[in-house]
């Protein structure tokens, strides 16, 4: 079981054992040259947004991009943070993180459950109508959402609750399902049957083979869905933007709408303040899971 | 195959289990699909109608100027976006491959803008083609007089901010991928091809990629229902301007729901978007799915 844990842990196998580093040669300075480009390219973006972020509006205007702040004006962070004007409310985008963590935690739990609910029920109780159903979780993975849009707000106005918390929490799990499904039938299809017969032998019914064996085995699979779910919820912004209703806009929305909220001059120090903020939640994730994050990349690719 | 044979109440139990999937698989993505369709069927406009106009509403859509240059617009995104993930994607994973030092921290650079939200990626990018305060400015008061990245503001090249953009927020992603599969290519390989005096490019471009075939339909499938959804990052960077010059698709089925209610026109433009996708890929899904148990069988 633990060697499971581990190989699934691990993205890429070991090649093992590995020849000795090669020597400076014209075609290895050529590969760090190429790497080193590529690796300005992706961080000049946000080298700039960081600075922009601590500058002065006259840094602004002295239009230096690259240039770092004379003294770095944390205060730009703090009025995005808490007074920055979104349309006629002054009061920063905190009212926005609020409403995405209190959407990200119960859709990340309840979608991740229930994912890991039917990947059990699909790969041990096979029953015919259970096959058909992931059979349409397969394809459904590739329906754009733009072909269920307005079907969902449509049952979701007749059953009054559109544009309300329970929406956006509803079309967060109706959306993850597929690829969670997925990922969860795929770990447990891989689980030796004999553990199954053997735990049924011993007497353990459907729920409890569930809850005492199964759920807790498969922790690799529930963290790499909690980051896949946390991260996507986190910066969705099309279904906050048109399910949640103004109380729930999420940050994503609320980031925008800060961005557009423009009295004479752009700020764009305070635009990138809030960016910045913005983005902290999902990058804190991406640094802190490392491996697990690129394990979650595999597992939405193995959709088909 | 029943794996063993059940009493009532564990099927009660399994049936109970399996009622969300059921509720979710049927009615939002069946019951969407078809409801959708139905809807393109009719004269449906701020409401649905029942009535049955044919293929008129797929008609008007064709006729509709904006729709057609949407879709164009797809198609130019389509080789900036994909073309442009798959190019860099594979110089990055061949280049990480070659047992480079600091190799963690080359992956984790490449890959954290796929940590952010479109939103992000399309409000940093914003920025930098700012005409007077971005990267233009800044590189002609360092003393590049006449350099120009006005893309956002330019009809004919804010396709390509756009999708410079995105190339920027995804190509991480097919690194990963392709990266995952070089570790799993036979070094043995390698040496033989030495042996024989064939060079590391040739032999990268003739015997490796063509060994990573699955691995590219699984980055190309992931690219492509990205660029069918692509909406947030246009709205954010250009909201479809100037003029109409960066329009694409599911921003004109969101407008048409919402701002110009229209939804009948708004389900003809997405069925158009399914059937489009389901085309493209089922040949290619297919195709992974046999070289992959060949792949398997020869293990």
């Amino acid at each position: 079981m633990s060697t499971t844990a581990a190989s699934l842990a691990t993205p890429t196998t070991p090649r093992g054992q590995r020849p000795r580093r090669p020597l400076v040669t014209p075609a290895r300075i050529g590969i760090y040259a190429f790497l080193l480009t590529t690796s300005a390219f992706f961080l000049l973006p946000l080298y700039v947004m960081v600075v922009t972020s601590l500058k002065s509006p006259e840094e602004i205007r002295q239009a230096l991009l690259f240039a770092w702040p004379a003294s770095p004006q944390f205060g730009n962070w703090k009025e995005a943070w808490s007074s920055a004007c979104i349309a006629l409310a002054c009061e920063g985008i905190q009212g926005g993180f609020w409403n995405s963590i209190r959407l990200v935690v119960p859709a990340t739990i309840l979608s991740v459950f229930l994912a890991a609910l039917n990947g059990y029920a699909l790969s041990f109780w096979r029953s015919r109508w259970g096959d058909i159903l992931f059979g349409i979780m397969l394809l459904g993975a590739f329906v754009p959402f733009q072909v269920m849009i307005y079907p969902l707000v449509a049952w979701f106005r007749l059953g009054g609750f559109y544009n309300t918390y329970w929406a956006i929490l509803l079309v967060h799990c109706i959306f993850g399902m597929p690829v969670l499904t997925l990922l969860f039938r795929n770990y447990y299809i891989a689980v030796p049957n004999e553990l199954f017969k053997a735990a049924r032998i011993d007497g353990g019914g459907f729920w409890r083979i569930f809850f005492q064996l199964m759920l807790p085995m498969a922790t690799p699979m529930l963290i790499v869905a909690t980051i896949l779910q946390v991260t996507g919820i986190w910066n969705d912004y099309l279904f906050g933007l048109i399910f949640a209703g103004k109380d729930n806009y999420p940050m994503t929305v609320q980031l925008n709408n800060l961005v557009n909220t423009t009295f004479g001059e752009r700020r764009y120090h305070i635009d990138m303040a809030a960016t910045i903020l913005t983005s902290l939640v999902p990058l804190a994730v991406y640094f802190f899971s490392g491996r697990w994050f690129v394990r979650g990349i595999a597992a939405g690719a193995v959709k088909g | 195959m029943a794996r063993s044979a059940r009493p009532k109440r564990l099927n009660l139990a399994l049936h109970a289990a399996l009622l969300p999937l059921a509720i979710t698989a049927l009615l939002a993505y069946v019951g969407s699909v078809i409801w959708s369709i139905r809807i393109s069927l009719s004269s449906s406009k701020l409401f649905p109608r029942n009535d049955w106009v044919g293929l008129d509403q797929f008609q008007r859509l064709f006729e509709t100027d904006r729709w057609i240059v949407s879709l164009q617009h797809m198609g130019v995104l389509a080789v900036v976006y994909i073309l442009g993930v798959l190019v860099l994607g594979t110089l990055m994973a061949i280049f990480i491959d070659q047992q480079v030092r600091a190799e963690s921290w080359f992956r984790t650079i490449f890959l954290y803008p796929y940590a952010m939200s479109f939103v992000v990626t399309g409000l940093i990018w914003q920025w930098l083609f700012n005409p007077t305060l971005g990267l233009q400015n800044a590189l002609r008061l360092m003393g590049w007089e006449s350099f120009t990245l006005d893309w956002t503001v330019q009809p004919d090249m804010v396709l390509y901010a756009i999708g410079l953009a995105m190339v920027w927020q995804g190509s991480g992603t097919t690194m990963a991928i392709l990266l995952a599969a070089l570790r799993g290519v036979d070094e043995e390989q390698w040496k033989a091809a030495r042996l024989e005096g064939v060079s590391k490019p040739r032999y990268y471009l003739s015997v490796v990629l063509p060994q990573l075939g699955p691995a590219y339909a699984t980055a190309f499938v992931l690219l492509a229902v990205a660029l069918v959804r692509t909406f947030d990052v246009v709205a954010v960077m250009t909201s479809g301007g100037p003029g109409d010059a960066s329009e694409v698709p599911a921003k004109f089925i969101i407008d048409h729901l919402f701002g110009r209610n229209n939804i009948g026109l708004a389900s003809a433009a997405s069925v158009v978007m399914l059937v489009t996708v389901f085309t493209v890929l089922a040949p290619l899904l297919y195709w992974r799915s046999k070289v992959q148990a060949r792949q398997n069988a020869g293990h």
